[in-house]
């Protein structure tokens, strides 16, 4: 068992520098980057991963890759599926990084233990086992790594795109940017809501300048918005309706049942007219700050 | 059983709902309510709502027929205090109450009584912009 265990280990310890230079060159075949920086990169990657390989190989953990031993090397693939999703990698390249090292690996084997057919297939197949793990490990943390980044950004959408304004007294802006999807128009409606509670406001302006298609969905959940602020007694205006957005409203039979204005410098003349405000011109302009 | 007790200010009636509604204390409200604005030729009912933390498909129709019977007694009816945990389930059961004049509080909504008494013709016209 002992030797069967050390195999790879024997193997690595001896042919290391042309394990890795064989691994390289296989990579760089396979459609890898010929860029001399990217190619020292890899190289360093690849010492590093025999070199972890070979630890763990002589520990006794070479059929459980979840063992404590194993740790570094996770470390280390997972290292490597972050930078290579920073990077820009597709799976599979992530993963071919680390299968690819059984062509240059099972040749070695075969030279060495040519005249033993049974520890032959025995050890190929172990390596074999060892190394699909290990790749599927690497595409896990690559996943992983991934969804992280779409959940942080999800994250930030949400608190990017929905402040409420106070314009003037007694009047909310609410400036919408980005599609309405159903969590969002909750979030939209409740800090709407709240913010119309504590600041007593009468009039909200919902701008959609930023609202890049209005489609039925989207109309059903500005329409929601609008009659949840009117149920506490707060009148909407809808403003920043672009000419494209206007004929898709009429074209799909809109009914938004709501004032609205092309801009929000009209709708806020109209707020201010309501509220009983006026603007009015001075007869001599102030001088701008020095 | 509870009575909803109607408070007159000036010729506006307040009506503050506070425990749970059911069929007959809803009917004896509308009794009641269409009895004083007769009686106290009242111009405006103000229900407040602001302690109610679940209202239902049935209050919601409740709220709406006392408006509705008030119009008929040209008495403009205003819902104030509605909160907005309670606005948002109200829309999202398709509930507008389109019927119904709001406010956020007594305050405004007795202002906003106050204005559509005194122009009339206007109320339209400012509800349409």
């Amino acid at each position: 068992m002992t030797e069967h265990r050390n195999v790879l280990a024997l193997l690595i310890d001896k042919h290391l520098q042309r394990l890795t230079a064989e691994w390289v060159a296989g990579q760089k075949r396979e459609g890898g980057t010929s860029e001399p920086r990217r190619e020292a990169e890899t190289r360093e990657l690849a010492r590093r991963f025999l070199e972890e390989l070979r630890r763990g190989a002589q520990s006794s953990q070479l059929d459980n890759s979840e063992a404590p031993e194993w740790q570094p090397m996770r470390d280390l693939l997972e290292d490597l599926s972050r930078d290579r999703v920073l990077q820009g990698f597709s799976p599979s390249e992530t993963a071919m990084f680390v299968f690819s090292v059984k062509e240059p690996l099972f040749a070695l084997l075969r030279e060495e233990v040519r005249d033993d057919a049974d520890t032959l297939a025995t050890e190929t197949w172990r390596m074999s086992r060892l190394i699909d793990r290990l790749g599927l490990f690497t595409i896990e943390a690559y996943t992983k790594t991934r969804e992280q980044v779409i959940a942080r950004q999800q994250q930030e959408l949400l608190e990017l795109s929905t402040p409420v304004v106070e314009l003037w007294d007694g009047i909310l802006t609410l400036p919408l940017i980005g599609t309405l999807d159903s969590s969002r128009t909750q979030i939209v409606m409740e800090s709407l809501l709240e913010r119309i509670v504590t600041s007593g406001a009468e009039i909200a302006i919902i701008d959609i300048t930023g609202v890049p298609t209005v489609d039925t969905l989207v109309a059903q959940h500005l329409i929601k918005t609008i009659s949840a602020a009117r149920l506490m007694g707060a009148d909407c205006i809808l403003s920043g309706i672009r000419p494209q957005i206007a004929q898709t409203i009429v074209h799909l039979g809109l009914e938004l049942n709501v004032v609205s204005k092309a801009t929000m410098a009209d709708a806020l003349a109209l707020a201010l007219r309501r509220t009983g405000k006026v603007i009015t011109e001075r007869k001599s302009p102030a001088l701008p700050a020095e | 059983m509870a009575e909803i007790p109607i408070l007159k200010i000036g010729d506006c009636l307040l009506v503050s709902i506070q425990v749970d509604m059911h069929d007959r204390l809803a009917m004896a409200l509308q009794d009641d309510l269409t009895e004083r604005i007769v009686a106290d030729r009242a111009r405006g009912v103000m229900i407040d709502i602001s302690a109610l933390e679940i209202v239902d498909s049935f209050i919601g129709r409740m709220l709406n027929n006392i408006a509705a019977m008030s119009r008929v007694l040209d008495a403009v009816t205003v819902v104030v205090g509605m909160r907005p945990a309670v606005a948002i389930t109200l829309v999202e059961l398709g509930l507008g109450l389109t019927g119904v004049r709001t406010a956020l509080n007594v305050d405004k909504g007795l202002a906003l009584i106050r204005r559509i008494i005194d122009n009339p013709e206007s109320d339209d016209a400012h509800r349409n912009g």
